[in-house]
């Protein structure tokens, strides 16, 4: 590296001590002033009144693989709530001797998940390997083929349900919501007012009453006889909520984009389909990152509603289990193995998606 | 150059009672234009006279509404696939650069030539390199077009427009957003297409480039051509009240 300084062997000038360290970074970022210094101290205050008594009940005076008795006599967590019905939590009515296979199917999602995060990998050979994978995966949890045992749907719970509405619903929702936000933007007036009408439609109603309607009024429109798996029409209900909401956001990514852009890809002669697909979309959907993640967080979230469908989702399997009488009034520990669960995953997306930020970032 | 000898060959444009709204304004009143093959044409005139707006006709970028405009012995109509290939015949490049800011410099110039005409990948790079190369920036093939200065964008766009290797090439002020002292590199390049006989249409004030390589220059006002000569009696000798005016602004 050449160096542009004048002086060649000036003394470097370190920092005055305070500033530096731990006891600089105190001073300047907690006690610069009397009212940060005031609001210092009553945090710590707060911090104080909460966190032993917190780690107490949590860790020292727990009980984690125990009974329903044991727990009765201590005033700590009883984490013994979680472990004596941890399959039922996560499995639901799935036949108990043959839970391996959800679990098995849960364990290849994570894996093709976790092999996937890197942009290199994704070719043709990932794109089967999901494909498989996919097949697999309903496979095991359906049975019926290969000397399995067939386990009907009506038996499925627990986080394999979850994790089935929300990777289903939220890797199809995507590219539905992608064609409604360029249908809204289509010069055809059918197609345009088409995506309209159901963004605003959709957008205008709770995703409940969408499940409601998936369960309660669509079977009514049946020919007699003709039933549609429960699961499959609340999967549609959340794909078509979610789908609406995306297409927004995206929408909002191709009015960002410039009209130069359009007009370079078509000077080159690509159509439509190749302007989009090549130079359009790429750009739009990258600065629609942090919305969409927001949107499929939620998305995933919101799938515990089809507890109001008498779907036995992860919730559901955790409310269950707290109103058998024996494990009654352990709430607090049993929401929080739950709440984890969930904050593991939203934490992954939205990690992820920053990474992918990155990555993506090609503008410097 | 001798224009005389271009005008024996086919035209490769040609533009008969042109005229063309946007909504209730007439921007472009009555064009009648023959460009022949090899021919280079500089068009000048006030902002707003419609320059952008005629040149970005002849690939349908916009729309004209009456009179014709064939290209290359296409029609321009409504025909998605008239415009297409016309598209592909016509290189176009922005005053903006107006390049593809998630792509690589490489995959930029490749892009045209992979999707529209089919070319296989590595014939599309060594393509790309080549007219890399002959715009002076092959060392920075795989940058992305924000790490580049305004010159050397510019004259990426201008190769990317060559890889398609189009008959004809326009030009939107393709200097008028550089900093003075880029503008020189991008006509360079300009000046050395010219040399190799390709057919330029360019919207430009830049009177020396004019001068050095126009078979004809045209000045437009208020959507119409107003005159057009060989640039050393247009420079020198302009008839029209309005083109001295407009010269004796700029010069
Ligand atoms: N999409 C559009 N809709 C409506 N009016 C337009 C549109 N594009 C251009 N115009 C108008 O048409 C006229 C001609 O525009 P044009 O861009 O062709 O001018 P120009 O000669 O290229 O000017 P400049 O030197 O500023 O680039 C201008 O008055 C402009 O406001
Ligand atoms: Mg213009």
């Amino acid at each position: 590296m050449k160096s542009t300084t004048a002086a060649p062997h000036r003394e470097e000038i370190k920092p005055p001590v305070t500033e530096i360290g731990v006891i600089g970074w105190i001073r300047a970022n907690l006690f610069n002033g009397w009212f940060n210094s005031l609001l210092t101290l009553a945090v710590l205050y707060l911090l104080w009144l909460i966190v032993p008594g917190t780690v107490k009940w949590a860790f020292i005076d727990s009980v984690w693989l125990t009974g329903s008795e044991e727990c009765r006599a201590t005033d700590g967590a009883c984490w013994s709530v979680i472990s004596a019905n941890i399959r039922f939590i996560l499995f639901g009515f799935y036949p108990h001797d043959l839970q391996w296979r959800p679990l098995l199917a849960m364990g290849l999602l994570v894996a093709l998940l976790f092999y996937s995060r890197e942009r290199s990998r994704w070719n043709k050979m990932l794109a089967w390997s999901w494909l498989v994978g996919l097949f697999v995966m309903g496979l095991l949890l359906k049975g019926g083929l290969f000397g399995l045992t067939a386990v009907e749907s009506a038996n499925w719970g627990g986080l394999p349900l979850t994790l089935l509405l929300s990777v289903f619903g939220l890797t199809a929702a995507y590219p539905v919501g992608v064609v409604l936000a360029l249908g809204r933007q289509s010069e055809m007036p059918v197609i345009k007012s088409f995506c309209v009408v159901y963004i605003e439609l959709i957008r205008g109603v709770p995703l409940i009453s969408l499940l409601f309607m998936s369960s309660v009024v669509f079977p009514l429109f049946l020919p007699e006889g003709v039933t549609v798996n429960k699961i499959l029409r609340a999967q549609v209900a959340i794909i078509l909520f979610t789908a609406a909401y995306i297409a927004e956001v995206v929408r909002g990514g191709l009015q960002g984009i410039d009209r130069g852009q359009y007009e370079a890809a078509e000077s080159l002669g690509l159509n439509y389909f190749q302007t989009m697909r090549l130079i359009i979309l790429p750009q739009a959907l990258k600065i629609v990152i942090p919305p969409s993640v927001s949107i499929l967080i939620s998305a995933f979230k919101d799938t515990s509603l089809v507890v109001i469908i008498a779907l036995y989702d992860l919730l559901k399997t955790t409310q269950t289990t707290l109103s058998d009488p024996k494990w009654m009034g352990y709430s607090a520990e049993a929401y929080i193995f739950v709440a984890l669960i969930y904050f593991i995953c939203c934490f992954a997306m939205s990690n992820y998606s920053r990474k992918l930020e990155k990555e993506l970032d090609t503008d410097r | 150059m001798q224009a005389e000898t271009i005008s024996d060959t086919h035209p490769i444009i040609e533009i008969e009672e042109m005229h063309k709204w946007f909504g209730d304004f007439h921007v472009l009143k009555n064009i009648n234009l023959t460009v022949h093959r090899g021919e280079r044409i500089v068009i000048c005139g006030p902002s707003g006279s419609g320059k952008s707006t005629l040149i970005r006709c002849i690939n349908r970028l916009e729309e004209h509404q009456r009179g014709r405009i064939v290209v290359d012995g296409i029609e321009l109509t409504k025909d998605l696939k008239n415009i297409e290939k016309v598209r592909t015949e016509v290189g176009m490049v922005f005053q903006h650069f107006n390049l593809f800011p998630h792509l690589t410099v490489l995959e930029n110039l490749t892009l045209g030539p992979i999707w529209v005409r089919k070319t296989p990948k590595r014939e599309a790079e060594e393509t790309a390199r080549y007219f890399l190369e002959k715009v002076r920036i092959s060392e920075q093939a795989l940058k992305y077009p924000g790490q580049l200065s305004g010159g050397q964008q510019q004259r990426v766009a201008i190769a990317r427009s060559l890889c398609m290797k189009p008959n004809v090439m326009l030009f939107d002020e393709p200097t008028s957003a550089l900093d003075p002292e880029m503008v020189k590199e991008v006509l360079d390049v300009m000046i050395s297409l010219a040399r190799e006989g390709m057919t330029m249409i360019v919207v430009s004030h830049e009177m020396g480039f004019a001068k050095s390589v126009a078979h004809r220059v045209m000045f437009m006002d208020d959507g119409e051509i107003i005159e057009e000569n060989e640039p050393e009696a247009f420079f020198t000798n302009p008839q029209n009240d309005r083109t001295k005016l407009f010269l004796s602004q700029i010069l």
